[in-house]
């Protein structure tokens, strides 16, 4: 059966930050390009991205990149690539620049400079004490970046298909990749969008957890679709949490609640972060406090009837305090939790939020393979992908920078590649819509299947009970069993409404079929990784003088690699050598 | 609303870029919007179809509704409650 297809010089899939930055790159330079989005590009979860954008600019202070550096390397827990970190930390301030001159409404200080406000792990002087880097448009930065940017592609013309979902990427026998196939959700036809370039910049996968701060869209389509390419994807056992995402809804608490004064209880209504952390207590940084919670709930000291949930405490601060200090934090906890935090504290728990792994690249964005090898035509930007500047572990401002870096480089590869390639596309191969339309066609005709509502939610508790926080070796083992159990029935999902236009439980299905991708990936590296590093923490990984935080330079400084086909694990070294400067040299992190 | 506009709503309620409004817009549709009355629907579309950064404050309470049409919907919005993930 053939589908219609349409030819462009690139296809960019996610109009996000990364997949806007990239089509400007494109666009400006005369290339024929369209981005597809399941939203409208100003609805991509980048908006919810409030802290700002790390640059050593030195507006406020005096800073360097090489200090930035120093800062991400460390934070990685030593397993980012050292130099894609050189070059994000070097190309921070000019990435920034630019996006002003863009028109992003940066805060400023009285001299019209950006202002620059400090943030957690970002340190002067190769961690000597903390800097102002984080330059931030109010608590919009992520929405102001995505407005600027969208504008700036509409001035360059590029060509947006919204509501349209990239279903599989095409890849010949050669294993070059030529385009994608996608869905629009308005009509329900399926397209070929056969391109020398296709840039992926999908975002993350956090909905694979039951409580995660990520909005619905974030599903890990790129990864789903790299997966079943063939392609492995990279330290998908590594997902940050932030300690406070109300309990249930995953709706994000704000640390700034903490910095007013909020404080953690147990079902005792004990302050249990003065055991954990006696000096910053419930502002220790955010694994150890999410630690200690996940501690107090699994030893018992949890809260409501299931303890599983601890608090946070503000009813000692005066109304009028939080009302004029923490705006909104009162709606947000009678909205999701039905509590209002004047008279009683806000049941929390650790909440996924980011996830540090994704499909491997070099920091030239282009996609590359076990052997170091490029896969031709293939490039991916931000969330979705693993450069990999966050390594084990993300500091906060540096996946805003992340994105405009490296979305910024995708494009510029793409458009020095095609310039060394014939005029015309590569042929598409023979039957190249196959799989993706037998998969369509599954979906039509299963019956007897399984609900995706519910076999969601039944991956999401699995990932959440086995994969969560704290990992302990007898969990993630029965995860392994649990989740490749679940896989059999998302094989044979099934869906009721048959129609053709806007079929939006078509689309979830489709989308399911992402996310169990990405939870086989991640539950299968967790398991396997017998370490603690950065965000992955193991119980049977402890803090010994050998190794100290768990973790295990000799065996484990490597980066997991997760194959679709029989659920291979392969390893590949961490790039320890940057590009112009020494290496800096494995340490225990401690802050 | 027919089934391909009732749809497409449901898509951009619940496909937001904040998960505050995903699980608000997303409850409010299954269980109160059906009772709302046509032009109620059409507010509350007209609603939905606003950037997160100018509808979330509403929500939220943080910042006042001007139009009174609008008003009665996020009144109905904000007393919403959401407790689990949808």
């Amino acid at each position: 059966m053939s589908i219609p297809v349409r030819k462009y010089d690139a296809v960019i899939v996610g109009a996000g930050g990364a997949g806007l930055r990239a089509a400007i790159q494109l666009s400006e330079a005369g290339l024929k390009t369209a981005v597809l989005s399941k939203v409208f590009p100003t609805r991509s979860h980048t908006v919810a991205a409030q802290g700002g954008v790390s640059a050593s600019l030195g507006n406020s202070e005096e800073d360097h990149w090489h200090w930035h550096m120093y800062d991400t390397v460390k934070g990685s827990d030593w397993l980012g690539d050292q130099d894609a970190i050189e070059f994000m930390c070097r190309k921070a301030p000019e990435v920034v620049v630019e996006l002003e001159h863009f028109g992003m409404p940066f805060d400023r200080t009285d001299e019209g400079k950006i202002y620059q406000r400090p943030f957690g792990g970002h340190m002067s002087n190769f961690g000597e004490k903390p800097v102002r880097r984080a330059c931030a448009a109010a608590d919009r930065t992520g929405h102001a970046m995505l407005h600027a940017l969208y504008q700036r592609n509409v001035r360059a013309q590029t060509q947006f298909f919204v509501e349209w979902m990239a279903l599989d990427l095409i890849r010949d026998e050669e294993g070059q990749v030529l385009g994608v196939i996608a869905l629009e959700m308005e009509t329900g036809e399926v397209v070929a969008f056969h391109a020398k370039a296709t840039i992926f910049a999908t975002g993350g996968a956090g909905r694979i957890f039951y409580s995660s701060t990520n909005a619905f869209i974030n599903t890990g389509d790129g990864l789903g679709m790299a997966a079943r390419a063939g392609i492995p994807l990279e330290d998908m056992e590594f997902w940050q949490f932030h300690p406070t995402g109300v309990a249930g809804a995953g709706v994000l608490i704000t640390e700034g609640v903490r910095g007013e004064g909020g404080i953690l209880r147990n079902d005792k209504g004990e302050r249990f972060m003065e055991r954990y952390a006696p000096n910053a207590k419930d502002l220790a940084s955010r694994d150890v406090v999410s630690r200690a919670m996940v501690t107090e709930i699994n030893e018992g000291r949890g809260c409501g009837p299931n303890k599983d949930f601890v608090t946070l405490d503000i009813t000692h601060l005066p109304p009028e305090t939080i009302m004029k200090r923490l705006p909104g934090i009162r709606e947000i906890s009678i909205q999701f939790a039905g509590i209002d935090p004047i008279k009683a504290p806000i049941p929390v728990v650790p909440t996924c939020h980011y996830q540090m792994g994704g499909i491997p690249t070099n920091y030239k964005g282009q996609v590359v393979l076990e052997d170091g090898a490029t896969v031709a035509g293939f490039y991916a930007a931000g969330e979705c992908a693993c450069a990999s500047v966050h390594g084990a572990n993300r500091l906060g401002t540096n996946s805003l920078l992340d994105l405009l870096v490296f979305g910024k480089s995708s494009g510029d590869t793409v458009i020095e590649d095609l310039a060394s390639m014939p005029k015309a596309h590569k042929e598409l191969p023979a039957g190249f819509a196959d799989r993706t339309l037998a998969r369509l066609g599954r979906l039509e005709s299963q019956k007897d299947g399984a609900d995706v509502h519910e076999t969601r939610l039944a991956m999401q508790r699995t990932m959440q009970n086995h994969c969560g926080v704290f990992r302990f070796k007898d969990k993630l083992e029965e995860g392994v069993r649990k989740i490749l159990d679940i896989e059999k029935q998302a094989a044979q999902t099934q869906i009721k409404d048959k129609s053709k236009v806007w079929n939006t439980a078509r689309v979830e299905a489709l989308e399911f079929d992402n996310l169990i991708e990405v939870a086989k990936a991640t539950m299968i590296c967790a398991e396997a990784r017998k370490e603690s590093r950065g965000a992955h923490v193991r119980d049977d990984a402890p803090d010994t003088p050998e190794f100290p935080n768990g973790r295990d330079d000799k065996e484990w400084l490597k980066h997991s690699l997760w194959y679709r086909d029989g659920n291979k694990l392969s390893y590949k070294p961490v790039t320890l050598k940057p590009l112009s400067v020494e290496t800096i040299a494995l340490k225990t992190r401690s802050y | 609303m027919d089934h391909d506009d009732l749809n497409r709503l449901q898509w951009r309620c619940t496909r937001r870029a904040l998960l505050e409004l995903d699980l608000i817009l997303g409850k409010f549709l299954a269980e109160e919007f059906p009772a709302l009355d046509e032009d109620d629907k059409r507010v509350f579309a007209e609603l939905a179809d606003m950037e997160d950064h100018d509808l979330w404050p509403l929500v939220n309470g943080t910042e006042a509704c001007d139009d009174a049409r609008q008003g009665r919907i996020v009144a109905m919005l904000r007393k919403s409650g959401v407790r689990q993930p949808l």
